[in-house]
């Protein structure tokens, strides 16, 4: 029998994910999960991601209900519609969960994220940053003659951008929260 | 009612308040109230092993031969981890259990005390859930809540993390009737919508299949009953998987015999051609799909599961219905009998013309010899030989296993415990002492091969202790038979490492530990020494020399469909394609 030409790592299949991973366009989904806010919850939950292979874009967690003791995560992952589906049936096994809302999918929804930015320079560059920010409605909330700390509200796109236009002037460090997330509306996804 | 105790007495009565005769253990420092606890009561009879491995397949073991939970204690550090892949193999398997690991005291807690492994971090991934039990009022809430847990809906293996400290202190005792419920409650009867929708399938399907698994037996009894009635009333073929065995008897006429890689050619080219599948409780394991996008591609499939996460997972469902297979199958039987009974009787018949004239292909045929014992004459007698008695099943993992799954029938759930999702030899000894604890009188026996028996042999010792009758069948090729086939197939018969080498004196190993040791290797004394065996009032290593190089046939190689299966005396080459090697 003559050897098998195998690289190793030349394929991505095993024999327990034979889907081809470009059958189906990838999807960008926002979940929110609410969950008993008990020790290990959340390494439970990035667990799950990592042992299966499932991505996360973004992430944040908090406490929303401290007598009830429940914490809402939100998540922003990629993947194909049947991985979407096995993200949402894996997450709503897990013991803690309450519930798993998909939010990109029942309906309209509106996202934001916090971002700070620190933009350090003189003259010109730091008229500008200021001007920007105005546009923008960042707000300052640091200054020194040679710095500023911005803080900005908004959809991750409108982060994205004042940070692209930032860069050019300055810009030093930027710090994310990752997205929090509300269905429209008067129902709630969660409950 | 509630009362004041300390942790380690709340342990031994929280297991009492939940019916547990038996524990399987090994004490600790970290346990060691918990032992005292045990030392001063009669009501729960503790099997000490002689390897935590060991403890978690019996209790296994005793969990599938009983439907209900095996209950594992073990101590911190070493203890915990010894106990991993016995409890991964029971997530594989969906096997309820309830481990009790000891755990250094809170204050000592992340200072890499002595004997301090992070028993929640590491189990986190290979159990249903987890709990650290960090003060002792809680700790009779938590185990309940654990048993809770481990026996609903999916069921799976859990772990109680037990601070030394906590089992010391003294805190208010809660029966489980008074214990806090979490929200977790698992959707058990299944939406009327998509039964309907089932049962229509049924009454027009042309060339339908049941194709069941481990989910018939977890649910209990009279889901298997169910199915037979089904099954019996439709007049539909049914196969299943490994796991599955036992749920539909193997004498019954409608049994196509198991599916898979190794599974019978009838049942998978049923699958293959099959135009309406009804999935119950099985998971599309890459054991049974083969090459997934050739897999049974003209049918409309139905999938009665009560895990939401397994349907649509692999294999894309046109009918999927969520909830226990028992409460499902009631009411598809329900439906179908107040519609009518209704099925495609004429295309049925054809249907089943189709599958005899695959049956009669006789894919389990294999040439007997009289110089050697083959590994599948060697089943075939034992199967002979035993089948009218109180019997129950275990095995190690390899070819001899596959086999024991293809030459022994099972009448009954329960009564078959193998190591399926996970494939971890050395399971089979140990399960075969948790089966007989909890069947005392009942024949248990291990099919094994020489290299997985080895690997938990060390439990000899607690067979011996506990006067318990198990009888070790192995099928000794002197070879990792499995490997050996594979490396044959696919990597140009170098047999790399596959070859059992000084192997010990069995039968003198036997003596050794107080069981009766028996060699054969003459078939002519094939039949005696299996009587002898079963005679024996005690346990017995049977030593069965076997054709060494024999191959489990038939297989589907790994990432072909199933219409492309090996029959009978196989050609090394070119069996497995380049892009089935890279799989396992
Ligand atoms: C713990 C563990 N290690 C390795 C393997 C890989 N493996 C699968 S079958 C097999 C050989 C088993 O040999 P034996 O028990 O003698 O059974 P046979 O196949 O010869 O019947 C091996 C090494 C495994 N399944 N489990
Ligand atoms: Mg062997």
């Amino acid at each position: 029998m003559p050897p098998l030409k195998i690289k190793k790592g030349s394929s991505k299949h095993s024999a327990y994910d034979l889907r081809d991973p470009n059958a189906e366009v990838l999807e960008a989904h926002t979940l929110a999960v609410v969950v008993d806010n008990e020790a290990g919850v959340l390494a439970r939950v990035i667990g799950l991601f990592s042992g299966r292979g499932y991505n996360i874009e973004s992430l944040t967690v908090a406490e929303i209900d401290h007598e009830g003791r429940r914490s809402r995560i939100t998540i922003v992952t990629t993947g194909t519609p049947q991985v979407i589906e096995q993200i949402k049936a894996q997450l709503g096994r897990l013991v803690p969960v309450y519930s798993v809302a998909d939010l990109t999918v029942e309906g309209p929804s509106v996202q934001r994220e916090l971002a700070l930015f620190k933009v350090a320079g003189q003259g010109d560059k730091r008229v500008e940053a200021l001007r920007l920010a105005d546009i923008f409605r960042a707000s300052v909330v640091d200054s020194t003659l040679e710095s500023f700390v911005f803080e900005l509200t908004g959809t991750p796109e409108k982060i994205g951008a004042f940070a692209d236009l930032m860069r050019p002037l300055g810009l030093i460090e930027v710090a994310r929260t990752g997205i929090a997330a509300l269905a429209r509306g008067a129902q709630s996804e969660t409950a | 009612m509630t009362r004041k105790m300390t942790g380690a007495k709340m342990v031994v009565q929280a297991l009492l308040d939940q019916g547990v005769d038996t524990v399987f253990g090994y004490p600790g420092g970290a346990v060691l109230p918990i032992y005292d606890e045990i030392f001063q009561q009669e009501g729960i009879r503790h099997i000490l092993v002689r390897h935590e491995q060991g403890a978690t397949h019996a209790a296994e073991g005793y969990a599938r031969s009983t439907g209900k939970p095996g209950v594992v204690l073990v101590t911190s550090g070493p203890g915990a981890t010894n106990a991993v892949t016995g409890i991964t193999d029971a997530l594989m398997d969906s096997i309820p259990m309830v481990v009790l690991t000891g755990q250094v005291p809170t204050f000592a807690i992340g200072s890499d005390a002595f004997q301090e492994a992070d028993t929640v971090g590491i189990t986190r991934p290979c159990t249903k859930h987890n709990w650290l039990v960090k003060d002792t009022e809680s700790l009779s809430q938590t185990i309940h809540e654990a048993f809770h847990v481990a026996t609903s809906g999916r069921p799976g293996p859990v772990v109680v993390d037990l601070p030394k400290d906590v089992q010391f202190a003294t805190g208010t005792y809660h029966g489980p009737r008074e214990a806090r419920r979490s929200h977790y409650a698992p959707q058990i009867k299944g939406d009327m919508e998509a039964i309907t929708a089932l049962v229509e399938a049924i009454e027009t399907a042309e060339k339908p299949i049941f194709y069941t698994g481990g989910g018939v037996i977890n649910s209990g009894p009279a889901a298997s009953q169910l199915l037979r009635e089904l099954v019996e009333a439709t007049g539909f073929p049914i196969t299943s998987t490994l796991m599955g065995l036992g749920a539909y008897p193997a004498s019954g006429d409608k049994w196509l015999g198991m599916l898979g890689m190794h599974g019978l050619y009838e049942a998978n080219l049923a699958m293959h051609g099959c135009d309406l599948m009804i999935n119950v409780g099985a998971r599309f394991d890459d054991r049974i799909t083969g090459r997934v996008s050739d897999f049974s591609p003209k049918s409309k499939r139905a999938h009665i599961d009560i895990d939401p996460s397994s349907i649509n997972k692999v294999i894309r469902t046109d009918i999927p219905i969520i909830g226990d297979v028992g409460h499902v199958l009631e009411d598809v039987l329900r439906v179908w009998k107040s519609r009518g009974r209704r099925v495609n009787g004429e295309a049925l018949a054809k249907w089943w013309n189709r599958i005899e004239a695959w049956r009669d292909v006789d894919c389990l045929a294999f040439k007997p010899s009289e110089k050697t014992i083959k590994p599948q004459h060697a089943l075939a007698r034992l199967e002979a030989l035993t089948k009218d008695h109180d019997r129950y099943i275990c095995t190690e993992v390899g070819q001899h296993q596959m086999w024991a799954a293809q030459y022994l029938g099972f009448e009954a759930p329960n009564r078959w415990m193998t190591s399926g999702g996970l494939g971890t030899m050395g399971y089979g000894f140990p399960a075969s002492i948790g089966v007989q604890v909890a069947h005392p009188d009942a024949l248990v026996i291990n099919v094994a091969g020489e290299a997985s028996w080895l690997m938990n042999m060390q439990e000899m010792g607690t067979a011996a202790q506990y006067r318990l009758p198990v009888k070790q069948f192995i099928l000794n090729n002197e070879r990792l038979g499995m490997v050996r086939q594979w490396q044959q197939l696919l990597h140009g018969e170098r047999y790399s490492h596959s070859w059992s080498e000084a192997l010990p004196d069995f039968v003198k190993l036997a003596e050794a530990f107080g069981f009766k040791g028996i060699q054969v290797k003459d078939p002519s004394d094939l039949d005696d020494a299996i009587r002898e065996m079963i005679e024996h009032d005690g346990p017995v290593l049977m030593d069965c020399l076997v054709e060494k190089h024999e191959n489990c046939l038939p297989m589907i190689p790994s990432g072909e469909p199933h219409n492309k299966m090996l029959l009978g005396e196989m050609t090394a080459k070119d069996a497995i394609g380049s892009k089935g090697a890279v799989l396992v």
